[in-house]
């Protein structure tokens, strides 16, 4: 199955300090999303995931390098520009979840779409919609205070898949949650990117993820060093398999 | 979302909402009773300017105030004015600062205004009890009621002495405060004379020019100065102005009360902006959120100084109530404080205007927003 890349990376340098501070964060990355997949980035602390994230989100330009994000280019975008890009083809999943404390469940989904100016019955009828896709029909009035890690990791699922974004960026989505409660959210992004086509891209330490990923890109100091990618196939291995079996092989 | 989200940031920390509707409401309370206190001075010392029926005045040169007109004038000058096409009536008035005596002894100053209203000039402001009839009985005089005790008389029937002439109070006005603390005391014309040291001349302070319906009011006023030789003519308008500008900004009053209703936005503006800044930082992580969710810059600015509007508005209606007591609790005063529509819509621009600039600070700090912090907390 070929699909034509939505968010597309290439050569991406990002240098970060001044002076002899100055430190290479990125030091050529080369990285294509594609809809209807669940890509996971890992690597250790220091890696450069944090800051690739935040480049391929559209959040820091790189210091050398092309993006392209649904065939436009970032290169000379200033922040108001790319935070046009960001509003029309990205959604923004974070690791401590985000969300507005004094708006309640159904108000944190909502203002993602206000900030899209979609606003009125609509919007809000959508968000409930969205909120009921993610198993918190019954949770709209309530604010972040009163709900689980794991329902406020699903409310910051809505919201990111609100806009229907042609790719959604998650931040260790996991990392604050229980076992049962990561699951949940791993299974709703995979859903999210198989289902509704859309192309996830997950930063993540958590070996949990991997039974979800239909790719795993590997970062260390600042560069890709490998790629796995599940193969095709209703039986196919899971990536976790195809670990053990490269380690054992090793 | 941006009402909603400025509203909830605003109730959230109750505590610090708290802080700033204080500092709006004595901001508001501050500028509301500096400027009251200016509108009521300003009116005390255009009252009986406005309340003359006449376009135009003549006076000598250098006459200063309404109270303070200089050298009296003679009978050539009504002449002259009456002969001057468009001019329908001159009444001369005496208007000059005199020696009360009182009856149990001791003295203060009066402003002894003499009229005839039958001249259609200017009568006594607000007659409460009595009428102009009264007023025109042997040694008759008008006061007002606020100023019995300042005057050592009681009631009327009581008697006094202004410089070497005995006068009786017959009639009493109400409300007519002066700016001077000198009270206003009404009379006729002839006995205003005698009082001030011109009895049986034709002597005056102003000749009020009463002008035809229809007549061009500069044009005779042009007439009027080619003709009269030591004499100021300036109209209505003219004089409150110069009034105004004696007793207000030449005595400092009035700069004082400006000065204070500056002072009082500077303080509920430095108020308003640091809650503003404080909050905006609390919320900063919120905003910063906002903008990697994608939103624009207008945006987020929107729900600061939609928090800022929502401060105006919150802390106008207190401050408008608290300002409204001390207006009531006023007007027993020798100075009032006015409040009026205009006033208090001109006070609800000037608290919207004091937020927004207190806003400044906050949008300030918001536009400085690294949306990636997002991923480092």
């Amino acid at each position: 199955m070929t699909h034509e890349a939505v968010l597309s990376a290439k050569d991406i340098v990002k240098e970060l300090g001044q002076g002899a501070g100055k430190v290479m964060a990125l030091k050529g990355v080369d990285l294509k999303l594609v809809p209807g997949e669940l890509t996971l980035l890992m690597g250790p602390s220091g890696s450069g995931k944090t800051t690739l994230l935040s480049i391929l989100g559209c959040i820091l330009q790189p210091t050398s390098g092309e993006l392209v994000v649904d065939g436009q280019s970032t290169d000379g975008l200033d922040p108001e520009e790319l935070a046009a890009l960001r509003r029309e083809h990205i959604g923004f999943i974070f690791q401590s979840y985000n969300l507005f404390p004094t708006l309640s469940a159904l108000e944190n989904v909502r203002i993602a779409l206000d900030v899209r100016g979609q606003k009125g019955y609509e919007a809000a009828k959508r968000s409930e919609e969205v909120l009921r896709q993610v198993g918190l029909g019954h949770r709209l009035r309530n604010f972040p205070g009163n709900l689980s890690g794991g329902e406020q990791q699903r409310v910051a699922v809505a919201r990111a898949i609100v806009s229907s974004p042609s790719i959604v960026l998650a931040d260790e989505p996991t990392a604050a949650l229980d076992g049962e409660n990561g699951n949940a959210v791993m299974e709703l992004l995979a859903r999210i990117a198989h289902e509704q086509q859309r192309s996830v891209l997950a930063v993540t330490h958590d070996p949990r993820t991997l039974p979800y990923a239909d790719r795993v890109v590997r970062i260390e100091d600042g560069l890709i060093v490998g790629e796995e990618r599940r193969p095709e196939g209703l039986d196919a291995p899971e990536i976790t398999d195809l670990t053990k079996r490269r380690k054992a092989h090793a | 979302m941006i009402f909603t989200l400025a509203f909830r940031n605003l109730f959230h920390d109750r505590v610090r909402l708290m802080v700033t509707l204080v500092g709006i409401l004595f901001s508001i309370v501050l500028v509301a009773v500096q400027l009251g206190l200016y509108l009521g001075a300003s009116r005390m010392i255009t009252a009986n300017i406005d309340h003359a029926d006449a376009e135009l005045w003549i006076m000598p040169f250098g006459a200063k105030s309404f109270e303070d007109g200089g050298l009296l004038m003679g009978a050539r000058e009504r002449h002259q004015a009456l002969a001057t096409p468009g001019v329908e009536r001159v009444t001369p008035i005496v208007v000059r600062f005199s020696e009360w005596r009182k009856p149990a002894g001791g003295s203060t100053r009066v402003v002894v205004i003499g009229s005839d209203a039958e001249e259609g000039a200017l009568l006594p402001l607000n007659l409460e009890t009595g009428s102009w009839d009264d007023i025109k009985a042997p040694s008759a005089i008008a006061v007002d009621k606020t100023y019995l005790k300042d005057l050592g008389v009681e009631a009327i029937g009581d008697t006094a002495q202004i410089n070497a002439g005995r006068v009786k109070i017959t009639a009493l006005t109400s409300g007519v405060r002066s700016f001077t603390q000198s009270p206003y005391v009404y009379m006729p014309l002839a006995r205003g004379r005698q009082l001030v040291g011109a009895a049986g001349s034709d002597l005056a302070t102003f000749q009020l020019v009463k002008l035809y319906p229809g007549a061009d009011v500069e044009k005779v006023r042009n007439d009027l100065l080619n003709r009269l030789e030591g004499a100021e003519v300036l109209t209505t308008a003219e004089f409150r102005q110069r009034s105004l500008r004696q007793w207000l900004f030449r005595t400092g009053a009035g700069v004082a009360l400006i000065g204070g209703a500056l002072l009082g936005i500077l303080v509920g503006t430095v108020i308003v902006a640091q809650t503003l800044y404080s909050s905006t930082k609390d919320h900063i992580n919120e905003f910063a959120t906002l903008r990697a969710l994608g939103s624009s810059s207008g945006y987020i600015h929107k729900v600061i100084l939609t928090q800022a509007g929502l401060s105006a508005v919150f802390g106008y209606v207190l401050g408008m109530l608290l300002a409204l007591l001390v207006v009531l609790a006023s007007q027993s005063t020798p100075l009032p404080i006015v409040m009026t529509p205009s006033l208090a819509a001109g006070l609800f621009s000037v608290t919207l205007f004091m937020c927004a600039i207190s806003a400044i600070s906050a949008i300030v700090k918001v536009t400085k927003i690294d949306p990636a912090t997002v991923f480092s907390r």
